[in-house]
């Protein structure tokens, strides 16, 4: 057996992660061996439903400085949460 | 629809702004729509042999530089001029980028039936000026788009977020995304930062569709059909947490997209209304009151000093 990872970003509505889902990516590292990943709608509404689906958040959005002159500018979007979930899979 | 002058209205501009696209459903008549597909033929095949470095010899019409103002470009007989100079079309470039703008470039988008090829979210070029003058791009679907079947893919209101291409290819999906379909002849315009992304296409049939970019070489203030200007347009009291018009520009401004919840919408407000701010030449107007009591407290400031 081998372990793979599946990775699931999820952009929120705003820095809390109990705040709504606004956007997504999944990566999956088990080439399709592993758990289906969701389809093209959002695979949670919030980021704590991803924890309770057994999801593991390996990184949060902190606050960051404002550049003066700049504090109004919109540009990426901030509020990015990253899980993962290791799976096991059958070696090759 | 456009005005009788075949130009924006306000209300048109209002969304253009808070949006990024306008969509124009079956505006090419169908004679264009027949003929231009045995005009895009040769354009794509130079422009193929020029970037392999070919010869360009696949015939077609002269194709313009950079550079060109657009009233040049594509003379008669060209099926593309034809198309760019009616006058529906015209009104609506002159609205949004002033008369008779330069060719930035142009591409021809035929997605093969059966074409598995997929773009990442892209905003086209590099990060932008900070100033708020702005391209647009036509697109141009000459032939009917099913559902899925290749339709470019874009996420409105993105537009006025400055970032760089390679950033924005992170973003899967956002609430809200459309992939394009539609019937022929429809002519979508997009300020030039909107997210996109070409698509599968999945159908037995070819996706055809024209893109041209073009630059302002004017002004771009007060472009469209004026007549519901004064209608529509708010004084920066117009605000949702005192008094507020449901009617104005304001109110079309004050209008999100599914992605965009939260606190994160002021912002939005903030840049749509700084765009507005150039484009009616009304440096005090505002949505609910965000630049304006800033501004107010910053005037004090001076005077102080």
């Amino acid at each position: 057996m081998a372990i793979r990872q599946q990775v699931l970003y999820l952009w929120l509505a705003e820095g809390a992660l109990d705040t709504e889902t606004v956007g997504w990516a999944i990566h999956d590292g088990t080439g399709g061996k592993g758990p289906q990943l969701p389809g093209t709608e959002p695979p949670y509404a919030t980021g704590l439903a991803a924890l309770e689906d057994g999801w593991c958040l390996i990184q949060s959005p902190a606050p960051y400085p404002l550049y003066p002159g700049a504090e109004h500018e919109v540009s990426y979007l901030a509020n990015e949460f990253i899980f993962e979930r290791r799976v096991e899979i059958k070696a090759e | 629809m456009p005005a009788k002058n075949y130009k924006l209205t306000t209300q048109e501009m209002a969304r253009f702004v808070a949006d990024g696209f306008l969509r124009f459903d079956a505006l090419i008549p169908d004679e264009i729509n027949q003929a231009i597909i045995e005009e895009l033929r040769p354009l794509e095949e130079n422009k193929i042999n020029q970037i392999v470095g070919l010869p360009a010899e696949a015939g077609g019409p002269p194709r313009p530089a950079s550079l060109t103002p657009l009233s040049q470009c594509y003379p008669a007989p060209s099926v593309i001029g034809a198309m760019l100079n009616l006058p529906e079309v015209q009104g609506i470039i002159e609205s949004l980028v002033g008369p008779d703008p330069l060719f930035d470039h142009d591409f021809v988008h035929r997605l093969p039936a059966g074409s598995t090829y997929q773009q990442h979210l892209h905003v086209d070029a590099v990060v932008d000026s900070a100033d708020p003058t702005f391209d647009i791009q036509l697109f141009y679907f000459p032939q009917d788009v099913a559902a899925g079947a290749g339709g470019t893919r874009f996420v409105p209101a993105t537009h006025l977020r400055r970032t760089r291409a390679e950033g924005v290819s992170r973003f899967q999906h956002l609430l809200g995304e459309q992939q394009y379909s539609g019937t022929a002849g429809t002519l979508m315009v997009f300020h030039h930062g909107l997210w996109h992304a070409g698509q599968p296409n999945p159908s037995d049939v070819d996706r055809w569709m024209y893109k041209i970019r073009l630059n302002p070489r004017v002004s771009q203030v007060k472009r469209w059909d004026m007549e519901d200007f004064e209608q529509i347009h708010n004084d920066a009291s117009d605000h949702t947490f005192a008094l507020m018009r449901h009617d104005s520009v304001a109110q079309v401004f004050r209008t999100m997209q599914p992605w965009q919840k939260g606190h994160e919408s002021r912002y939005e407000q903030m840049q749509r209304a700084r765009l507005w701010r150039y484009l009616s030449d009304d440096p005090r107007f505002d949505v609910d009151y965000y630049h304006t009591r800033i501004e107010q407290r910053g005037r004090i400031g001076r005077e102080q000093d």
